[in-house]
């Protein structure tokens, strides 16, 4: 037994420490209404003990004394939904310009993927002072992605990406729970995340055995179930035209306009008759059951990079506006190059800050 | 004192089984949720025993899993939502208002046996192999994967939650149309006001988790789509309906406790109760905002950020009229003339783990902080605190209090301190260390975990090990008052009310002539006045 024992957890991100604050500001207040309440309890069962020669004296009660102990608490109580929800907001939102990668868990385990092909199981190698963002589905039942040193959870939902974000700032290996419960192994369903600084995870990045990017194997799987049979840019194709499609709108048969993500997508692939784009026909098979959510994945990245003005921008790399912030080079090609490109340009071209 | 009484009225096994009178089926309740309340204590104990070591080293992973869901399952489903409402509420809501029974006998008794065949799925379910899907049920996992008896566990939980609402029907029908002369609803007791906020739960909350289970029992059976997206359902609509239950359950648990102990501190102050509407109404404020926070068990869940703000601001709204309750059974003792016997002591030990229950309580409304704790074992013992610290505490309050009332015998005064003080240390030794070991991380529902846990796991069990024995301990002395106890009189505490004006035990029809009420509730400090019911 380590008799040595943590009563705090790490803080291993940039979030860590304003929970924290929140956490102590309310462990104040509950300390400090605890012991009002404790003492005041004992302090009149001590002094008002039943003596034969006195008696209780009757108060029937204080509208006045009700309002006070119903406005204080109101008020502390707005203070911290306020401080929570402002913490929330800030957690919930995606930051613009993150580090893109995917999760897919399963009974009972989690698979990571990154941009650049790289796979892991139940590890998930990230670095420090960059925005992470990781969106993620299950396979199966539910189960939630925990960091506790970065004090992020996100329930993972079957048939619906959700993502989390972080930046972690300290390098160190973290745990990594599922925190929803999952059935038998639900307590193995565990890994850790690995925080590294910039340096080592581009190393690490470069020692990885990737297969290509994860557009390149979305590439791959899009041929490969033959989707470029309808889905073709020329203007007689069965199927819509998918360049420069994700995150535009896209108006439907029933002149709904929905807009092209990632769950739009998936769900296109999944059941193609659910969302018909205007002017085509309801002719696609279902891929359920055939194509894998980490094929969806790829095949989603792939089509983050088909620009509406090339046709496969993925052996186009020389205009610098192509290449978005979130998309980790093709390490095969040329780590090295790409890591200083990156440098060079402004990490965070519109300016803002999530 | 009358030579018959509701327990020697009759005799044999059908009058007991057959009985309409609420009071011996406050009894029949009793013995059955003791029942399953050891029942599910033994399972706490198991569960406490293997979390001893980190690296779940006693049960296999899927006993434990079957352990914990029959732990939440028994306690919650089979002990804590019946526990004051269905004893001590069956046994007093009549008299308190002064009538001779409940509006529906016959119903009250039909409520019993749903009850016990409700029981009786769950034990089946529980003797053939057990179920691992969690008291909560979550779909798609329950309805789609799990291999176990889901089905038939939940078809126990449906049953006996129409024992629930038959119990809040007859208490609702009761308090409204068979008062006795003179008590106007300014003069219930507050344990009837706050049994009556419980009842309105009960009826308008209880069905929805049948129409849950019945629901998930059909994807499961039959693969209908409703909560499996891979049959075209959807998982979080399970979260929403079973918390839209859920969760006001939890209110239907802890109103009634808070009833008892709206009882038990005049009484023991010899003071009137300080702001009697304030904390009336502050039951039917807490019934009303129960129905309107459940998604803050969902903040992780794939909710929107919008939902998650309107559900964190309306938490807090039910956290007022909590805090209301305290400050008033704070405020009685001010000046009273207190005397710390046992129901006092477990009246005390409730104020103050209920005010920690409550407290931390803000943390998981508090959204931004909620995302780290929720699913840790910080719920676990914050649950724990309004559970076992408020509620469990409260029906021991209430019983001990009740007990003369309920028997004609006092309990022994020396042990039951003892037992008072020994639940109170070991209480708090085993579920603070949960507070620390969810902020530190680590997940409900774990079998195994990493060992920097062990040593606030260790104190946890060793606290557990404590709280058992503050726990039997009631069941030995008061079966042994029982037969060895000292007669208790008609009012051994010299308590206001209508129940302490008839005989202990009471008539089988509650009084000789029904009261005519023509004080205030909790009136102590006036001038005895000599009974006029018998």
């Amino acid at each position: 037994m380590q008799l040595n024992f943590p009563i705090f957890p790490e803080q291993a991100s940039s979030v860590a420490g304003q929970v924290d604050a929140l956490y102590l500001f309310l462990v104040l207040i509950t300390t400090f209404f605890s012991l009002l309440i404790a003492v005041l309890i004992l302090f009149f069962a001590i002094k008002y003990r039943r003596r034969p020669e006195r008696e209780a004296e009757q108060i029937h009660g204080s509208t006045l004394l009700e309002i006070v102990w119903s406005v204080i608490p109101l008020g502390i109580s707005m203070v911290i939904f306020v401080w929570g929800a402002l913490l929330y907001y800030h957690m919930e939102r995606p930051p613009s310009n993150p580090l893109e990668i995917y999760g897919v868990g399963k009974q009972w385990m989690w698979k990571f993927q990154h941009p650049g092909g790289q796979r892991e199981i139940n590890t998930l190698h990230v670095p420090t002072g960059r925005d992470v963002k990781v969106t993620m589905i299950s396979q199966d039942v539910i189960h939630s992605f925990f960091v506790p040193a970065f004090r992020v959870k996100q329930d993972v939902l079957p048939n619906r990406y959700v993502f989390t974000w972080f930046k972690a700032t300290v390098p160190g290996t973290y745990h990594l729970f599922c925190s929803q419960y999952c059935g038998t192994k639900h307590s193995g369903m565990v890994g850790s995340v690995i925080v590294m600084t910039p340096e080592d995870y581009a190393q690490w990045l470069a020692s990885g055995k990737a297969e290509g990017s994860l557009a390149s194997l979305g590439e791959k799987a899009f041929q490969q179930y033959g989707c470029t049979t309808c889905h073709r840019p020329d203007s007689g194709a069965r199927g819509p035209n998918l360049q420069g499609l994700y995150g535009r709108p896209v108006r439907l048969v029933d002149n709904r306009v929905v807009l092209a993500d990632d769950n739009y997508i998936r769900e296109s692939i999944l059941e193609p008759n659910a969302k018909v784009v205007s002017g085509f026909q309801s002719i696609m098979p279902t891929f359920r059951g055939v194509v894998s959510e980490d094929e969806i994945i790829a095949i989603t990245e792939y089509l983050k990079h088909l620009a509406p003005q090339e046709a496969n921008p993925l052996n186009n790399r020389s205009t610098p506006t192509q290449i978005r912030d979130s998309e980790v080079p093709n390490i095969q090609q040329d780590n090295q190059q790409q890591q200083n490109q990156q440098g060079t340009r402004p990490a965070n071209p519109s300016g803002k800050k999530p | 004192m009358p030579a018959k009484h509701y327990l020697n009225d009759n005799y044999g096994i059908r009058s007991w089984l057959l009985t309409k009178d609420h009071k011996r089926i406050a009894i029949l309740y009793l013995f059955s949720i003791s029942f399953f309340f050891l029942l599910g204590g033994m399972f706490a104990a198991l569960i406490r025993l293997h979390l001893l070591t980190p690296n779940g080293e006693l049960f296999e992973a899927d006993t434990y899993n079957k352990l914990f869901t029959m732990h939440g399952v028994n306690m919650v489903f089979f002990f804590l939502i019946p526990s004051v409402p269905a004893v001590i509420g069956n046994f007093l809501v009549p008299i308190m208002v002064g009538t001779k029974d409940l509006a529906f006998p016959k119903i009250n008794l039909l409520s019993w046996y749903l009850y016990m065949a409700g029981g009786t799925f769950s034990m089946i379910a529980m003797i053939t192999g057990g179920v691992d899907s969690g008291w909560t049920f979550y779909a798609p996992l329950s309805s789609g994967y799990l291999k176990t008896h889901v089905i038939m566990l939940a078809v126990g939980v449906i049953i006996a939650g129409f024992s629930s609402i038959f119990t809040g029907l007859n208490f609702i029908v009761t308090v409204h149309r068979m008062r006795a002369p003179g008590m106007t609803w300014g003069r219930l007791p507050l344990f009837v006001w706050s049994n009556y906020a419980a009842s309105l739960i009960m009826i308008l909350g209880t069905p929805v988790i049948a129409i849950t289970l019945i629901l998930l029992a059909l994807e499961r059976g039959f693969h209908i789509g409703i909560f499996d997206p891979k049959l075209g359902g959807d998982p979080v609509l399970f979260q929403h309906m079973f918390w839209f239950y859920s969760h006001p359950a939890v209110y239907i648990m802890i109103l009634p406790g808070m009833g008892v102990i709206s009882e038990i501190v005049p009484c023991f102050a010899r003071k009137r109760i300080f702001g009697y509407s304030f904390v009336a109404f502050s039951s039917i404020a807490i019934a009303v905002f129960g129905f309107v926070v459940w998604a803050h068990h969902m903040f992780v869940a794939g909710i929107s950020v919008y939902s998650a703000l309107v559900f964190s601001l309306l938490s807090y709204a039910v956290a007022i009229p909590s805090a209301v309750k305290v400050f008033n059974w704070t405020a009685t003792m001010y000046k009273g003339s207190i005397k710390m016997e046992t129901p006092m002591l477990y009246a005390m030990a409730f104020i103050g783990l209920f005010t920690i229950g409550g407290l931390t309580g803000l943390f998981l409304a508090a959204l931004g902080l909620d995302i780290h704790i929720h699913d840790t074992y910080f719920v676990i013992a914050h649950f724990h605190y309004v559970m076992v610290g408020g509620m469990v505490t409260a029906y021991l309050g209430g019983l001990h209090f009740w007990w003369p009332k309920m028997t004609g015998r006092m309990y022994p005064e020396a042990p039951a301190k003892l037992a008072a003080i020994i639940t109170f240390i070991g209480f708090n030794l085993t579920f603070f260390p949960q507070f620390i070991l969810g902020y530190m991380g680590m997940p409900r529902r774990y079998w195994a975990y990493p060992p920097e846990f062990q040593v606030l796991n260790v104190l946890s069990s060793a606290g557990a090990s404590i709280l058992s024995v503050g726990f039997i301990l009631p069941l030995i002395y008061f079966l042994w008052s029982l037969k060895y106890g000292a007669i208790a009189g008609d009012n051994p505490w010299k308590a206001t009310g209508l129940e302490w004006e008839t005989s202990s035990p009471p008539p089988t029809h509650n009084f000789h002539h029904i009261p005519v009420v023509t004080k205030e509730p909790y009136a102590y400090g006036e001038p005895e006045e000599v009974p006029v019911v018998h």
